[in-house]
């Protein structure tokens, strides 16, 4: 016996809202990213838990391609991260306004 | 008490505890560390879902690769005494948090009354993919067939997402 399908999703959300938490609270680019890295997460929990309660792998084929936008995502994010720190010498968000100026 | 449901509850609150570690960490560095317990755990999970090889994946890309480029960038950006930003604004934690309790109370709200699990079964049931030769042989022949074209447009994406990153980090931009 396993754990109902329900408790993978509480699961998943509990984890979802921490990113997102994440995402508004903190100052720091890098630790922001982070939080989405979390969200897409538990996004794939959630993907996985239906795809094992509806006995389909659908589920487990989109984890796949999420994890491989995921790598995208770090390796671009993170480039430009580290541009930007080293063009507006500072980690803080609420700094980086070029795009306002 | 049924030792998966133990697993399930040992995986979910060490998870949970890191993730929440992520946010409040001071340095960059712990948060990354506390990130690499929460996606190990997330790992452990998918074996508990009998999704072996995304429980692999977990732990060789994002585990293994993600996080390493995590720690890179954390080195690189703290070279030269820069200093940490603020924690919070005084404004941002309440309303942040309260954002988060509504959010999470609608997501429970929904997945406690609505009717989550019904709809239509699929074939993939534990014995079909037994007799495919396990989740792994199942996976790639559907991923070969079914998914071919998402599959090489992932591909061509990394490739597009590779040397992007190769000219953001050309000196000059």
């Amino acid at each position: 016996m396993t754990p109902p399908l329900e408790w993978y999703l509480i699961f998943s959300a509990a984890l979802f809202t921490i990113g997102l938490v994440g995402v508004l609270v903190r100052r720091h680019v890098l630790i922001i990213f982070m939080s989405v890295e979390l969200m897409l997460n538990a996004c794939n929990v959630a993907l996985v838990a239906f795809g094992r309660h509806l006995d389909t792998l659908t589920g487990q084929n989109f984890v796949v391609f999420v994890i491989t936008v995921a790598a995208a995502e770090a390796a671009v994010g993170l480039g430009i991260i580290l541009s930007l720190a080293h063009h507006k010498d500072t980690v803080d968000v609420g700094e980086m306004d070029i795009l306002k100026q | 008490m049924l030792p998966l449901t133990l697993f399930f509850l040992l995986f979910a609150a060490v998870a949970l505890f890191g993730a929440v570690m992520v946010l409040v960490s001071r340095n960059p560095v712990h948060s990354v560390l506390f990130m690499l317990l929460t996606f190990a755990n997330v790992a452990g999970m998918f074996l508990l879902l009998n999704a072996e090889f995304i429980a692999a994946v977990q732990l060789l890309v994002y585990s293994g690769a993600i996080l390493v480029l995590f720690l890179f960038v954390v080195m690189l950006l703290q070279r030269g005494e820069r200093p940490l930003p603020a924690l919070t604004q005084p404004l941002q934690a309440p309303v942040a948090i309260f954002v988060g309790l509504a959010l999470l109370s609608e997501l429970a709200l929904v997945v406690l009354t609505s009717n989550v699990g019904g709809g239509t079964r699929g074939a993939d049931t534990p014995e079909a993919i037994a007799r495919a030769g396990g989740n792994i042989q199942a996976l790639g022949s559907q991923l070969y067939t079914t998914w071919l074209l998402p599959f090489e447009i992932a591909s061509v994406l990394l490739l597009v997402a590779a040397v992007g990153a190769i000219y953001l980090a050309k000196e000059d931009i």
